[in-house]
């Protein structure tokens, strides 16, 4: 393992210095909005000395990069500041939302990332098969549409002509597990179609890919059946790319759910986003995306991780 | 146990189609062929002769886009053509078995040797995992592949290329398989190793009494292994014969010039006077890639209008001093002189002019063109960048250019390197290397990827082309015939290091240094008793080991 470990340390390295960066942009996007924060907060009609007044209370009359460094140091401890809708902590707010979104996104992977990876391999072994056509047209259009819109279609087909989900995925902190996984069940089908359709195509491509290599004809010449030809053979050496899809797309599970949580309104991380924004709780909007950014790094550092463990030749070095 | 002589495969007027432009096209023209049960046959011919196709055949199996139209195969009683997918399935493996060309890339790269090796045998029920497991390393040692106990339980890429040949032979008994189809099994390989890959394929087709088809197209390598030849040309078959009988006696003029390739030679020129300074001088370089050191104080000079053959098994350094030459890979110490001036290191510091005067052809001429732009662009390319040639003039350049290396301007302007035979593309790549009027060029294994005939070729055009532009040559090679026809200066690298070097005539008469006295006698020659009486002077026993002992 020698070779894999500072492998790995460089990716994380490199993920804590992507993050910092993202960071720095959301910290400045906020500073460069015309006005400043009062001004924004109280809003056109308020005179100079209120706005001054509150300048002075939230400390913004100090350098930006002092206060970015405050605003970083404590975010790093978990604390994102107040709410400027509410006065209350961020940090208390995002947290139950934040597992609710996990929970979502959690759903939706349990769902996709079995059902993607089996229909790829069974795609891949009757390739131009009506199997296989029927698979990808359909992941064509699952693709091709847009989220909120599968979201309303699953509505009136599951919940409206056919009463089998509820329409709202209302959860309470106090809601139990199953009750939990099958309130949610529409907002998970929802994003397991759309992240389904890639990960299963790339699944098919990259297996399809390794057909051709000479390993594979020599499994057919030893007489190996079609499917443990997929399924051994060409499968292990698909890995990487198969990993980067998959994490990729589970990142994009939690960061991409904004539209769907609007529509299920579902207590989330996105709902929030989308009020605080209307509302310009900056701090909220500012901590959102910070947790955004983190976890769609942490999936990337995952996959090229995932990536890297899948080589044969990083595992066991010569 | 049927007789020992019957016969075990007989493929009948087989014919097959290969899809191309949309539609099918026969590739193999009725072939009719009979194997014996421990017999050997060899396949021999270019390119695109249908061997491998044909050796896949006897398999009951076609790749991608190929199909069999016509003929029989019968294997052992069974016809191939019309058995079921079940059927063909359970032969191969455990009656026939495959050897492919390289056996880096026909192991899987995610699984160890020992898993791919009993496979077979699981699959086809013939052992449990644990008798096939020791069975493997009972092949192993019988193929004298260093710790048989452990190799097994490597990966692919944590075994020479040499011993997984090896490896993928003992993979192929592992069923103890009536018949295997060697295809080109040793062509990847260096002369020290692939002695050691012949001999083990030998020793147990032997050992087992196990028919074989041996595909290839050095006429060398075959005399050794087979009983019987069969020469083939574009799907068709020539002639076929006893062995001796067709090295002794061929009766059809493609075999008798398939035999003749090896005559091209040109003479030794006279060495240099003394006071002429060398055009491209290395002195004392050394390299690495990365912490890992590959070049240690290389020096030899190159004179206007010589070749210099740079040789030595893969992995001893030749095209990473090629690198070092053309500022590709600028190195740790030493320093290239071009006419007595000192070069820039990294190519990015070179003048236009310097650039100009070193310029590299390719092995495989295939990667080397881009695929997208035309023949007239490829070679444009470099008169405009060196040159500044525009227009008429441009294309008169290109047009003279392909006069040069004897491709009809008016047919091959517009094509794209697709549309190209090997040795067609493999000019394209000498003509760009003259556009830029060089005074040096590298030709790394330029030959190497093409048939005999196709060779001499390109060797003729070169020769023709330094006599006429009073060239230098680097030509790096690990083929010793080709050094025989056109070297004036030899220098033999191992391990990083020049061992020996000298004038060509020199170099080929003994004493040699003990290193390329291997090199040399490893060089398989047309007589069929050269592998045994080679075995016996170095012992017979262990000819892998001496020859890997001989190496470190």
């Amino acid at each position: 393992m020698g070779g894999v470990l500072p492998l790995i340390g460089k990716r994380l390295l490199l993920g804590l210095g992507t993050l910092l960066v993202v960071s720095i942009i959301i910290f400045g996007a906020v500073e460069l909005l015309p006005g400043d924060i009062a001004q924004q907060v109280l809003g056109q009609s308020a005179t100079d000395e209120t706005v001054a007044a509150l300048r002075e209370e939230m400390g913004l009359n100090r350098p930006s990069y002092v206060r970015y460094f405050e605003w970083l140091g404590g975010a790093i401890q978990g604390d994102f500041g107040v709410s400027l809708a509410n006065k209350r902590s961020v940090a208390e707010q995002l947290g139950p939302r934040f597992a609710n979104t996990l929970f979502l996104a959690g759903m939706a992977a349990l769902i996709s990332v079995p059902l993607a990876i089996g229909l790829g391999v069974l795609a891949a072994l009757y390739r131009n098969s009506v199997f296989d056509r029927v698979t990808n047209a359909v992941s064509l259009v699952a693709i091709s549409s847009p989220e909120f819109f599968l979201g309303y279609i699953l509505i009136v087909f599951l919940a409206i002509q056919n009463p089998i989900f509820p329409a709202i995925a209302n959860v309470t902190p106090d809601t139990d597990l199953a009750e939990r996984a099958y309130r949610v069940m529409l907002p998970a089908i929802t994003m397991a179609m759309v992240v389904t359709a890639y990960m299963m195509r790339m699944t098919r491509a990259a297996i399809i890919n390794l057909l051709a290599s000479p390993y594979i004809e020599m499994a057919r010449l030893k007489g190996v059946p079609n499917s443990r030809v997929i399924t051994r053979h060409a499968l292990p050496n698909a890995l990487a790319p198969i990993i980067n899809v998959v994490a990729l797309n589970l990142a994009y599970l939690i960061t991409g759910v904004v539209l769907v949580e609007v529509v299920f309104v579902y207590p989330g991380v996105g709902q929030l986003l989308v009020d605080s924004v209307t509302k310009r709780d900056f701090p909220v909007v500012q901590a959102c995306c910070l947790i955004f950014a983190a976890t769609f790094i942490l999936f990337n550092l995952i996959a090229d991780v995932g990536a890297i463990l899948s080589n044969p030749r990083l595992r066991h070095p010569k | 146990m049927a007789d020992e002589k019957s016969v075990l495969l007989e493929i009948k007027n087989l014919k097959i189609e290969g899809y191309s432009d949309e539609q099918w096209i026969e590739i193999v023209h009725g072939i009719d062929l009979t194997l014996h049960r421990g017999e050997v046959m060899g396949l021999i011919g270019e390119s695109g002769a249908g061997k491998s196709t044909i050796g896949l055949a006897a398999m009951g199996f076609t790749r991608d886009g190929c199909r069999i139209s016509d003929g029989t195969v019968l294997f052992d009683g069974m016809d191939l053509t019309t058995a079921t997918r079940g059927e063909r399935r359970a032969l191969r493996g455990s009656r026939i078995a495959y050897v492919a060309q390289s056996a880096a890339a026909s192991f899987n790269p995610a699984h160890k040797l020992i898993d791919q090796h009993t496979e077979s045998s699981l699959l086809h029920k013939v052992n449990s995992k644990n008798e096939s497991e020791a069975d493997a390393i009972e092949l192993y040692r019988r193929l004298r592949l260093p710790n048989p106990e452990e190799i097994g339980f490597r990966y692919p890429h944590q075994v020479s290329g040499g011993q997984l040949q090896r490896a993928m032979t003992a993979m192929a008994m592992s069923c103890r398989p009536d018949l295997i189809i060697f295809d080109e099994p040793t062509t990847a390989l260096d002369v020290t190793t692939q002695i050691e890959v012949l001999a083990a394929v030998r020793d147990i087709v032997d050992q087992f009494n196990t028919a074989a088809l041996y595909i290839t197209h050095d006429l060398a390598v075959v005399a050794q292994m087979a009983d019987r030849i069969k020469v083939l040309l574009k799907g068709d078959e020539v002639e076929e014969a006893e062995t001796r009988k067709m090295l002794a006696d061929p009766s059809e003029d493609y075999t008798k010039s398939l035999w003749a390739v090896r005559s091209f030679q040109r003479d030794q020129k006279p060495p240099p006077p003394a006071n002429e300074t060398p055009l491209i001088s290395v002195k004392n370089v050394s390299a690495s890639y990365g912490p890992v050191k590959v070049l240690d104080g290389v020096s030899f000079d190159i004179y206007r209008g010589q070749t210099v053959a740079v040789v030595g098994e893969s992995g001893s350094g030749k095209s990473t001093t090629a690198r070092c030459i053309t500022g590709l890979l600028p190195p740790t110490q030493g320093e290239i002189l071009y006419d007595g001036q000192v070069m820039p290191p990294k190519y990015q510091d070179r003048t236009k002019d310097q650039l100009r005067q070193a310029q590299m052809i390719y092995q495989m001429a295939d990667t080397a063109l881009n695929p997208k732009k035309s023949i007239g662009e490829i070679i444009g390319r470099p008169l405009q960048f060196y040159g500044g040639l525009r227009g008429a003039d441009l294309k008169k350049a290109v047009d003279q250019l392909l006069d040069q290396i004897e491709l009809e301007p008016s047919l091959y302007y517009h094509r794209l390197p697709s549309e190209l035979s090997g040795g067609q593309k493999q000019r394209v790549g000498i003509a760009r290397a003259l556009a830029a009027e060089p005074s040096f060029i590298i030709c790394d294994e330029v030959t190497s990827a093409l048939d005999q005939l196709v060779a001499e070729g390109i060797l003729r055009l070169l020769d023709r082309l330094q006599k006429e532009l009073n060239l230098a040559y680097m030509f790096i090679t690990h083929d010793l015939a080709t050094v025989r026809s056109i070297a004036d200066v030899v220098v033999v690298m191992k391990e990083g290091k020049v061992v020996e070097m000298g004038p060509k005539d020199e170099m080929f008469q003994p004493p040699h240094h003990e290193y390329t006295d291997l090199l040399l006698s490893s060089v398989p020659e047309m007589d069929p008793d050269w592998l045994t009486n080679l075995l016996e002077e170095r012992g017979v026993d262990n000819i892998g080991d001496a020859a890997h002992q001989k190496k470190t």
